[in-house]
């Protein structure tokens, strides 16, 4: 049974950290795209490239844990899970390939028309892939996935409560990635950019915030038990999220240097309120966490992996940012 | 369409899960065997303070990083196909197949921070701490393949489980479904198939260079590094594809007896090359007696079991299929192994690679003829699995989704992966052209003083 709790808190961490580190590189594809023409949008898009450039490929492991654990952990849940969502998931995937292919060969497309489908390739498929994956979350907060799968290919996400949590989820990308661009910028000392991306951070966060307004209001018919939950046991988790979304606002405004810090933690604090308002459900209201566990001796495995990949993957990041920090790499203008 | 909706659904599914898998594990090749040439030529110029050499490690380690942006998006589609197509063997089996892919993980996080290090390292790190940057990423190369081909293996020999009456898995001995009893010759093979794909074909670029008449040292060594360590992986890779055939005519009987064209279980059995079986007849085949038995046992009394004993209903379809694919491998593996047996003869004569216009002219096509092998030999283990998709325990048809719409999804994956394929090729073109016309400039110093580097 512990395990269980165990397995289901370390896949909420995985979902978290794609959240926040993919999340953000999603949204930073976002703000590529609206950048406008060539000319005009030249600077940010840079600002943004430099930015993203040397770890965007370990970000995005993340979203593979996230599969792998659910599929070792919870299988029967996660066989649900594919079975009825089949195309969101497809189209997330696509997503996936698009914004990878557009990103691999921008930097060595030279000329602007080919660099512009590039980007433009690479920025749209930062859409896709945040929308879809909302619209599954969407799904299985509002019970369209059954637990013995096979539910409805596309009522379960075409509906307007998992279309609308699909929206947030590309607001808090922008949002999350618009701060972090303040941050760089601040740090980078460059004010032109900081009160260009500070702009966008305040307009994301006034979206996304009035879409998760929204979606607690969809939620309550949607969902009602979701609902009750949200506003009850998980009720604390929401109000700090909204707390600190106010503080990173106050900070973008200020100039400060916590906004990041803060950005985070709102953003960190959404997805645990939505565990815990779903807890001890995987499936509201259909499957418990321990009713899809696999047995417990997959499950002790899964913590062994987990720690040798605590213990062989932090020294290797903190490597990184030490260097990254040190300024000892930088790109190979070969 | 004649065939009913749900069979057609299922070939749909097997055709997107095998393109995908097969346009991955070209990339995965060059992802485990090309750092390894890379760091081998980085070292040798360290040492020999070759700047050709070096040159060489630092050009590889671009087309590298590109590589990995598109083997990193094809193998993410990889994971979502594994529950959108096979739901059903991810509910039962998920918790056993995710032991060595949660493995994988470790090894996938570290290569993709590792190449981060490597590829943006070249300018402000030291040559020393650069060149060791370049070892996790062989490393996790090598534990990659093991956990991936680890998984694949024990579809083909399930072990290390317990399962209850209903079937459903209740203990999982992680360190049996690891090693299993596939894993120890599908594991090397493929190990070994890796680097001799990113040999071959890295060598066959420079060989069609060389047959242009660019004949300077980066060319050179370009042949000459990447085809020495295809040199050495050759006759290994022939030793360890014999031990997987001996096996599988154990293990596997119904897949070797297709892919040999078994019919009937006896001694002496026919070796046969080419052909086609047209009911129980091998048709335009050229056949040794007495060879299979030998090949099999040593001798040409032992007994071979034919798709006689094999129920009709456990048999893969397709078995024509199988035995031309592993033809193409044995064959593709006979040619390369005598252009490698050639090369090493003539490195070992005269400290030189051979002078005929025709080893080069081989050499140019060693790098497409291997991925053929490559391809071939995963045709024989998955469709000779068939109509098992984990053996004995779980067939294909009770393993995939009951969502329709995969033709659209199959033909856009083939869509975009055209697509993605033309693009990688061209962009690796356009990469290697402006090599070329940068020429000699920027082979000055690629371990530079940071006072030079404010060009970016
Ligand atoms: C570069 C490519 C390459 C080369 C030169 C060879 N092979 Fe291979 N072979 C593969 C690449 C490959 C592979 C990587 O595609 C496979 C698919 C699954 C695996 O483990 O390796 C494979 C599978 C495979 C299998 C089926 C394994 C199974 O179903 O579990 C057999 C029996 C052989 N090989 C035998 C041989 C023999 C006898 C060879 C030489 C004489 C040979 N292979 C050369
Ligand atoms: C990477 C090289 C691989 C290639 C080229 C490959 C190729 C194929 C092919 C050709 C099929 C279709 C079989 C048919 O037509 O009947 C297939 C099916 C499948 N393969 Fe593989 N395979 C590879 C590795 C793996 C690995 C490592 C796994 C790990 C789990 C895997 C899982 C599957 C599954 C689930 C199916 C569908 C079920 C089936 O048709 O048997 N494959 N693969
Ligand atoms: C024998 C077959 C396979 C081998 C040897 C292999 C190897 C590799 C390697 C070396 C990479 C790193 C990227 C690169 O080098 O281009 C990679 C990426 C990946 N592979 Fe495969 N793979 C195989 C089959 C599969 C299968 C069947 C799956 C999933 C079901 C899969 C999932 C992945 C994933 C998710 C990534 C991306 C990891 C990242 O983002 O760094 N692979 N694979």
């Amino acid at each position: 049974m512990s395990e269980v709790v165990g397995i289901a808190v370390l896949l909420w961490v995985v979902v978290t950290l794609y959240a926040v580190l993919a999340g953000a590189d999603f949204g930073a594809g976002m703000w590529d795209l609206l950048a406008g023409g060539a000319e005009r949008g030249a600077r940010p898009r840079a600002f943004i490239d430099r930015v993203l450039t040397p770890v965007w490929e370990a970000n995005h492991v993340w979203l593979i844990f996230m599969l792998v654990v659910t599929w070792t952990a919870f299988p029967q849940a996660f066989a649900a899970i594919t079975s009825t969502l089949f195309v969101p998931l497809s189209l997330a995937a696509l997503g996936v390939v698009l914004r990878g292919a557009g990103f691999a060969f921008r930097h060595i497309v030279r000329g602007t028309p080919g660099q512009r489908a590039m980007g433009a390739t690479f920025a749209g498929a930062s859409v896709l892939t945040p929308f879809f994956m909302g619209t599954v979350v969407g799904a299985i907060a509002t019970g369209g996935v059954p637990p013995e799968g096979g539910g409805d290919q596309v009522t379960s996400w075409l509906n307007l409560p998992s279309v609308a949590i699909g929206a947030l989820m590309v607001a808090t990308c922008a949002y999350i990635a618009a701060v972090f661009l303040v941050s760089e910028a601040r740090k980078a000392g460059d004010p032109e950019m900081q009160g260009y991306f500070r702009a966008r951070a305040l307009a994301a966060a006034a979206l996304a915030g009035g879409l998760a307004a929204l979606d607690l209001v969809l939620m309550s018919s949607a969902s009602p038990q979701l609902y009750a939950d949200l506003t009850g046991q998980a009720l604390p988790l929401v109000i700090i999220s909204a707390a600190l979304g106010l503080g990173a606002i106050i900070q973008v405004l200020r100039g400060g240097g916590w906004a990041r810090t803060l950005a985070v933690g709102a953003v960190t604090a959404v997805i645990w309120g939505w565990g815990v308002a779903q807890a001890p459900d995987i499936l509201p209201g259909t499957l418990t966490f321990d009713q899809a566990a696999a047995s417990s001796s997959t499950l002790i495995t899964l913590f062994v992996v987990f720690g040798a990949a605590v213990l062989l993957v932090a020294p290797s990041l903190a490597l990184l940012f030490s260097l990254q920090q040190r300024e000892l790499l930088g790109e190979d203008d070969h | 369409m004649s065939l009913p909706l749900a069979a057609s659904e299922l070939l749909l599914a097997r055709q997107q899960m095998a393109f995908t898998l097969g346009f991955h594990i070209i990339l995965a090749s060059l992802g485990v065997g090309l750092p390894a040439i890379t760091l081998i030529a980085n070292w040798w110029g360290l040492r020999k303070n070759d700047d050709a050499a070096i040159t060489l490690a630092r050009r590889w380690s671009h087309a590298m990083a590109l590589l990995f942006a598109v083997g990193a998006v094809t193998g993410t589609v990889l994971s979502f196909e594994m529950g959108v197509l096979w739901p059903r063997l991810m509910a039962r089996f998920g918790e056993v197949l995710g032991v060595p892919f949660a493995v994988e993980g470790i090894f996938f996080f570290t290569e993709a921070i590792f190449v981060g290090l490597y590829i943006y390292g070249w300018k402000r790190l030291s040559p020393r701490a650069h060149l060791l940057t370049g070892i996790p990423i062989v490393i996790a190369g090598l534990g990659g393949t093991l956990s991936v081909v680890a998984a694949n293996s024990w579809m083909n020999q399930p072990g290390g489980i317990t399962m209850d009456s209903a079937g459903k898995v209740t203990d999982v001995r992680p360190l049996e479904v690891i090693f299993n009893g596939a894993a120890g010759y599908e594991v090397p093979h493929m190990l070994l198939a890796a680097y001799l794909v990113a040999g071959f074909l890295v060598a066959s670029i420079y060989a069609v260079g060389w047959l242009k008449g660019r004949r300077d040292r980066i060319h050179k060594l370009g042949f000459l590094i990447p085809f020495t360590v295809a040199t050495i992986a050759m006759p290994l890779q022939f030793l360890v594809g014999d031990t997987a055939a001996r096996a599988i005519a154990v293990d596997q009987p119904a897949k070797f007896a297709s892919m040999e064209y078994i019919l009937d279980t006896g001694p002496n059995q026919t070796e046969w090359l080419g052909g086609v079986l047209v009911g129980s007849q091998v048709k335009f085949g050229i056949g040794i007696p007495d060879l299979d038995s030998i090949l099999v046992g040593f001798s040409p009394s032992t007994v071979v079991t034919g798709l006689d004993q094999i129920p009709e209903d456990e048999r893969p379809p397709a078995p024509t299929l199988l035995h031309l694919a592993f033809d193409a491998m044995v064959g593709i593996a006979s040619a390369l192994l005598l252009l490698v047996g050639w090369f090493a003869f003539s490195w070992w004569r005269r400290r030189e690679p051979p002078e005929s216009v025709w080893f080069w002219r081989a050499s140019a096509l060693s790098g497409i003829g291997c991925i053929v092998a490559l391809e071939s030999g995963w045709i024989v283990t998955e469709v000779g699995r068939q109509p098992w998709v984990v053996h004995g325990l779980l067939r294909t048809e009770d393993a995939v989704t009951g969502a329709s719409g995969i033709a659209v999804s199959l033909a856009a994956v083939v869509v975009l992966y055209t697509v993605l394929g033309i693009g990688t090729i061209l962009a690796l073109r356009a990469m290697s052209r402006r090599w070329r016309t940068e020429g000699l400039t920027e082979q000055g110093v690629p371990y530079g003083p940071p006072a030079d580097e404010e060009a970016t």
